[in-house]
């Protein structure tokens, strides 16, 4: 999993029917101090995270099983809305 | 399986009900010689791991799922041991 911003939303009329109904949000995936870690991508949500929040993420096929048993072809979901982390220098 | 070293810890009061109980940690992985490689990212703990101590982490959602001892759980990272010493030859 990784930290991330929820930097956007994506509005899609067609497509896949087992995408139905979930909300598609861009991330930008962040380093522990805040930074940008990496390029941005659209993940499902399934926690109900909005734009603003910082939130961690699963990669993979992973990212469908908040939705089982429907099948949703996702490679990267939202499981978490972070409260707060914390940081100790390495 | 990585190694990392832990630097942070992550509270989440949102999030998805696979993960209740389950203690999220911010884990940086490590070079042999113990430096940073590539972005922190965010694990399960299963053997109570502790902020700074050096562990071993799977990369794969079947295994980390397996470690949370939760079938299809929406996880691609777990800590599964912590490394008391490593020797490495030549």
């Amino acid at each position: 999993m990784q930290l991330a911003k929820v930097i956007g939303d994506v509005v899609v009329t067609c497509k896949d029917d087992n995408l139905t109904g979930i909300k598609l949000l861009v991330l930008q995936p962040i380093a522990a101090d805040g930074s940008h870690a990496g390029r941005t991508l659209v993940a499902v949500d399934a926690v109900g995270a909005g734009v603003g929040e910082t939130v961690f993420f699963v990669r993979g096929k992973e990212a469908s099983f908040p939705f089982y048993p429907v099948e949703v072809p996702a490679d990267a979901g939202i499981v978490g809305i972070v409260d707060h982390y914390d940081v100790e220098p390495m | 399986m990585q190694i990392a070293r832990v630097i942070g810890t992550v509270v989440a009061t949102q999030k998805h009900r696979k993960f209740e109980g389950a203690k999220l940690l911010l884990v940086q992985p490590v070079t042999l010689d113990d430096k940073p490689r590539g972005t922190p990212l965010l694990a399960i703990d299963s053997v109570g791991a502790g902020v700074s101590e050096k562990v071993l982490v799977v990369l794969e959602g079947r295994a980390a799922g397996e470690a949370l001892g939760r079938k299809a759980a929406p996880v691609d990272a777990a800590i599964v041991g912590i490394i008391d010493s490593m020797d490495i030859q030549e």
